[in-house]
């Protein structure tokens, strides 16, 4: 039996980037908050270690700062034909853990999702007809750009995004991404310095007549102040960022960007190594009435709430949801429910140049520092003749040359024996490479729901992801593919690899942690969890805010919008919520 | 002979006369910082090492079992200022009665008056942990007798009324020699007054007039900045005056803050630190890659750091003090800033104490010590080891 | 549960020259009111010791000396695996929670899966070390009448290039191939020849030195705008002190 603790105002589950943005929110307009995190605390000084970060083997390898699988594993297959295994380690993606949760290890690459993506479908249909979208389930967010686009801005501000605006108010700018939708000031720092290789890129590209822009970075270019009078310093360069927390307070993340002020309120109360097993409901399940977890100890614990906002990953968000029976699980079949529904992920290919004689100095570099060109992303071209949807952003940005992971060698070279080491000695210093991240776009067929066979360590059903590539992404990852090749051409490298995506997603090798999905924001019950305030529809002192609610994945990181989900539905509860309580949207 | 003395000071320092207010006395225990040892709340429990065993600050809430409850407005005036307890059981200088015997009778009188309002808290405190034979009271009545020399504020004409009120709460209230000004054997002030102090694991840097030690180098508006925020341009405070900051002097009124820095910056110059290291080559070799491998990645190649978030060690006077006591402690165990609500970041240094060995940490000392313009006596591999060592036996 | 720790502050007392001390430590389950800090706080790296073995017998560290040196040949760039430490450190990393596979999801039930799911099997990687390297030499023995460390040199290449290739077949678990096998020593081995010294490989910085990596530096602001220049410093790992 779970002990009774007082009631808060509000609950929050997961104290990461969103967590922490709804605390801060929630908590400055009054409410008392606790915020419930099964990892442990972390923070710069005391855990980032400025001379033991370095550490490849530690946080790169054995990946230290991350989800261990023993604690919450996912099964997958890649499609309902197979049976589901679970993911033993982590690969394809790595979920975070503890205090700042992945946003202590992401690389700081911080877009925004265009205009067109919150209203993909309205957008698609009008230019191309309904019939284009065949096959794809692709829905409008319920929320439009002009409304969400201050979010972003407060986002943007509260981690002092190192960029150059492409867009100010429908004005392109030089220097700038001219497909970004129109943004109402600058970033609030000039953008980081670049390096050798997307230095070279950028001007490649755009003397083939593409947009290159610097790529907008958490990794901060100069000293700055944000607005929470929270201090973070300048990127030195170091490469390691990814899977490595900052040393030196220059990555936006949580403890360098709220936490300071957050952890002082007398309103605010933390409580860490506390699992939260689910949610419960009022017995006719119309409202939640409070939250057990377990302690490090294993001690059970109920904590009432008016409020309850689940802040964890995004695949946890919808698990969570399942487990406490918060809405109706999607079936692939019928196409029926909304909770698991529009999964999505993330398709991404590469190409690489091997030179002569060239010093790319791989190891000095940031988790956002290169160069984009946007011409191939979204929606930005024309799709008229072509038999896909969506696109990528196509990026130089070497993010780090550590070795035992980056060791790029030409294609037909030994991988070990005679002869390896001298193509790697070429390969590390003498060549560079430049990726498009690839949409992902919804199918009926991909889906979460909850495992039959396997459990985690409290006897609860693991996630159960399947997925697959749809045939719409492989094509347009392939055209990506052909266009990584076209515009490596010109540079004049001695040979030159470009990667094709496959059909059978392998959960294996490292592809991309941007999960997204699952409880999507829409402005139908019948086919979203959540509504454009990221509002349980079904259970409305429910709020579920991450990249769980992404209605497709576009090809951009996701932790720009995320954060821009995070103040907005913060603002739906302390403007909207918190003075009505009820459903935001009449159902 | 006490009452003229006490109408000469209400005279001169006082605030006008008139009843004792609960409000301006709660400012009285700000200047005081009367938290910063008795806890938050007033009721007591926080420990205090000193070399003659433990001191646990008493519970001083209007609790009548555990704190001051029963004490008369006489009762708390004569232990504020005479070191005296009801029943006349000696109170022992870590409360600073030697300084607050310069506060007005008013003063003393406001703060009666709010902690009179200050909630109880049952707490019972066992305050003297001393050793023997520290541990017998009386023994502080030869103390009083040898050093203790009770007087109340006394004007200078010759100064503004900033500068004397500066002068009254640095001295007085504030009790910023308690840190700051050399001790003798016996723990009483001996040398010149705020020229910087010793107090195991932390120096009390210099806040005289000097331009290599002291305070020469800011501004009176940097002094009150650093006072209100806990950082300037110079500096960002961590460690006891980071509480100090924390918990007092970040409340105190402009005014009183400009009045401190006023007094601060008219006090004469310090001998200095006593010049460079000489023939320390080898050091300096040593201590410049280890500063390039450890400390640039913050402070900068060029030691100018980040003057808002990493503070600069060149042409740093805490850099610079006679004793390296501080730095050497923040290299070893880390340290944290003081977050303030101008500045709430409270960004924190890490622990190098796993990595550099005593010999490595004092040939880093010694080259920011002695590079970049600074100059300052060399740091020895044996004075690192004593704080390491008396570091660890603290934080275990 | 919701008590609230003490501030772990340290306090100075006063005129009696003080050392501030720690108040009772938070274990960091509830934190209201502050930023958690406390002197020497972080688990730095432990350097592994050279000397002795923690998980192999003598004859698998014949065998596993006798492979890293053929993965990583001795030649002008560097010295061989084992010189470099690499057989120390796979010794050291199955001995502790790597090779216990602490922080793998290890609940049954262990059913074959496909090659996109990932090793299913239900040994750890110290009993894959076990099992795999027994069944080597039970392979070179039934083929060449020996132990694999005593074969030639060519011959551990044939050997090593069939279990790469597929032409190797060691009998080994279901779920558990010898393709498998090979890539998890050639990932282990790599690993100990580029990770930090402390680990006990890459004695010397070996690696570092012949690829131009700087190591465990924390700050290029002063070559980030030197494009096609090589860095010139040399590498240096966590435990220098020096830069």
């Amino acid at each position: 039996m779970a002990r009774l603790l007082p009631k808060r105002d509000a609950v929050i589950i997961g104290l990461g980037w969103t967590g922490s943005i709804l605390a801060q929110q929630l908590t400055e307009a009054g409410l008392n908050v606790v915020a419930i995190e099964r990892g442990p605390w972390r923070d710069t000084a005391t855990d980032f270690n400025i001379a033991y970060m370095q550490d490849e083997l530690r946080y790169a390898i054995r990946k230290e700062l991350f989800l261990k699988p023993s604690v919450e594993a996912m099964t997958m297959r890649n499609n309902i034909s197979q049976a589901a295994m679970p993911m033993r380690d982590y690969g394809s993606f790595l979920p975070g853990d503890g205090v700042g949760g992945a946003g202590v290890h992401w690389n700081g690459k911080t877009w925004r999702f265009w205009s067109s993506d919150f209203s993909i479908r309205s957008h698609l249909v009008q230019r191309y007809g309904a019939a284009k979208l065949k096959g794809l389930q692709l829905q409008d967010w319920g929320v439009t750009w002009n409304e969400i686009e201050h979010s972003f801005d407060q986002f943007e501000y509260l981690c002092g995004i190192s960029g150059k605006a492409g867009n100010l108010k429908g004005q392109v700018q030089p220097g700038g991404n001219p497909f970004e939708s129109p943004r109402t000031r600058e970033y609030p720092n000039p953008p980081i310095k670049t390096g050798y290789a997307p230095t070279l890129f950028a001007d490649k590209v755009r003397e083939l007549g593409y947009h290159p822009f610097p790529q907008p970075s958490a990794n901060l270019s100069q000293a700055y102040v944000n607005p929470l009078g929270v201090r973070m310093g300048q990127c030195t360069y170091c490469g390691f960022c990814e899977r490595f927390a900052c040393g030196n307070y220059s990555k936006a993340s949580a403890q360098t960007t709220i936490l300071p002020v957050l952890m002082k309120k007398p309103n605010f109360e933390l409580r860490t190594e506390c699992e939260v097993l689910k949610v419960n409901l009022t017995p006719d399940g119309k409202m939640a009435r409070s939250v057990t977890y377990i302690d490090a100890k294993g001690v059970e614990y109920e904590q009432p709430g008016d409020i309850v906002v689940i802040c964890a990953y995004a695949l946890m968000n919808v698990r969570l949801m399942l487990l406490s029976q918060i809405g109706t699980q999607y079936d692939p079949v019928t196409g029926k429910g909304a909770v698991g529904r529009n999964y999505c992920y993330q398709t991404g290919s590469g190409a690489r140049m091997f030179f002569e004689g060239k010093h790319f100095n791989p190891f000095i570099g940031a988790g956002s520092m290169g160069q984009t060109m946007d011409d191939f992303n979204g929606d930005a071209f024309d799709h008229g003749s072509l038999d896909f949807l969506g696109g990528g952003g196509i990026s130089c940005d070497p993010s780090n040359g550590r070795p035992i992971s980056y060791r790029p060698t030409a294609p037909g070279s030994p991988r070990w024996g005679a002869g390896w080491k001298k193509a790697t000695i070429e390969g590390y210093n003498s060549s560079m490479g430049f990726s498009a991240q690839g949409s992902s776009y919804p199918v009926r067929e991909n889906f979460l729901d909850l495992d039959p066979t396997y459990t985690d360590r409290y006897g609860r059903p693991l996630l159960r992801i399947t997925f697959d590539f749809p045939d719409n992404d492989i094509r347009m990852s392939h055209f990506m593919s052909d266009q990584l090749e076209r515009i490596a051409k010109p540079f004049g490298a001695k040979v030159t690899t470009v990667s094709r995506v496959r059909k059978g997603w392998n959960a294996v090798p490292y592809q991309s942690t941007h999960n997204t999905g699952g409880a999507i924001m829409g402005s139908d019950p019948g086919t979203s969890a959540v509504n454009k305030y990221l509002q349980s529809w079904d259970v409305p002192n429910v709020f579920v805010v991450g990249a769980s609610a992404f209605a497709h994945n576009a090809g951009m990181n996701p932790t720009g919008t995320v954060g821009a989900l995070a103040y907005w539905a913060a603002e739906a509860i302390t403007s909207k919520y918190i003075k009505s309580p009820g459903k935001l949207v009449p159902a | 002979m006490r009452q003229v003395l006490l109408a000469v000071a209400f005279a001169v320092v006082s605030s006008p006369a008139c009843a004792a207010s609960v409000d301006a006395g709660r400012y009285q225990s700000v200047l005081g910082d009367c938290e910063g040892c008795h806890g938050k709340n007033l009721a007591g429990g926080v420990e205090l090492m000193t070399p003659f065993g433990k001191l646990v600050a008493p519970n001083i809430t209007s609790d009548k079992q555990t704190g001051i409850g029963n004490y008369t407005a006489e009762n708390f005036r004569r232990a504020m200022k005479d070191g005296v307890g009801p029943g006349g059981k000696r109170l022992y200088p870590a409360m600073p009665y030697p300084a607050y015997a310069k506060m007005s009778d008013a003063d003393i009188a406001d703060l009666w008056a709010y902690f009179k309002t200050v909630k109880p808290v049952r707490h019972a405190v066992d305050v003297n942990q001393l050793r023997f034979p520290f541990n017998l009271r009386f023994m502080m009545r030869g103390w009083n007798m040898l050093f203790f020399r009770p007087a109340l504020y006394a004007a200078d004409k010759a100064k503004s009324a900033a500068w004397n009120r500066g002068a009254y709460i640095a001295t007085g209230p504030a009790h910023c020699g308690t840190c700051h000004t050399p001790k003798g054997f016996f723990g009483a002030d001996k040398g010149l007054a705020l020229s910087g102090a010793s107090l195991q694991g932390w120096f009390a840097p210099d806040l005289t007039g000097d331009p290599t030690t002291g305070l020469g180098g800011w501004s009176a508006a940097e002094v009150a900045e650093y006072l209100k925020t806990g950082r300037n341009a110079h500096s960002i405070a961590s460690g006891p005056m980071g509480e100090v900051i924390e918990h007092s002097t970040s409340r105190m009124n402009g005014a009183d803050l400009r009045s401190l820095a006023v007094y601060l910056k008219d006090l004469p110059a310090s001998p200095g630190n006593g010049g460079g290291a000489s023939g320390v080559e080898a050091q300096m070799k040593s201590g410049a890659g280890i500063y390039r491998m450890n400390c640039a990645a913050c402070h900068s190649l060029d030691g100018r750091g980040d003057n808002i978030l990493f503070p600069p060690l060149a042409g740093n006077a805490l850099v610079r003090q006679t004793s390296a006591e501080t730095l050497a402690r923040v290299v070893l165990a880390g340290s944290k800033a003081v977050a303030t609500r101008e500045t709430p970041t409270g960004p924190g240094m890490p622990s190098f104490a796993w990595k550099l060995n005593d010999a490595q940490v004092a040939n880093l000392l010694t080259y920011i010590r002695n590079h970049w313009g600074n100059r300052a006596p060399a740091v020895s591999a044996d004075a690192v080891k004593k704080i390491r060592t008396s570091l660890r036996s603290a934080s275990h | 549960m919701s008590e609230q720790r003490a501030l772990s502050r340290r306090r100075l007392l006063a005129s009696v020259a003080a050392l501030p001390i720690l108040a009772a430590t938070a274990d960091g389950r509830s934190i209201s009111g502050h930023l958690p800090w406390s002197p020497f706080a972080g688990e730095p790296p432990k350097p592994v010791s050279p000397l002795g073995w923690y998980f192999f017998n003598p004859g698998e560290v014949a065998a596993i000396e006798a492979i890293v040196n053929r993965l990583i040949p001795a030649d002008e760039l560097s010295p061989g695996g084992k010189d470099c430490g690499c057989a120390v450190y796979i010794d050291r990393q199955l001995a502790g929670p790597f090779g216990q596979g602490a922080r793998l999801y290890n609940k049954p039930p262990f059913s074959p899966g496909l090659p996109t799911q990932g090793y299913q099997g239900d040994l750890s990687p110290a009993g894959r070390y076990r099992l795999g390297l027994r069944a080597l030499n039970d392979y070179t023995h039934t083929s060449y009448k020996r132990g694999f460390a005593q074969l030639t040199p060519a011959q551990q290449d044939t050997v090593l290039a069939g279990m790469d290739g597929g032409t190797v077949a060691l009998t080994l678990k279901p779920g558990f191939s010898t393709k498998e096998f090979f890539e998890m020593v050639l990932q282990n081995t790599m690993e100990g020849f580029f990770a930090d010294p402390l680990y006990g490989g890459n004695r010397n910085m070996a690696s570092w030195k012949m690829i131009g990596f700087p190591g465990a530096r924390y700050d290029y602001r002063d070559h980030i705008d030197k494009h096609n220049v090589r860095y010139p410093r040399p590498p240096v790992s966590i435990y220098s002190a020096e830069g």
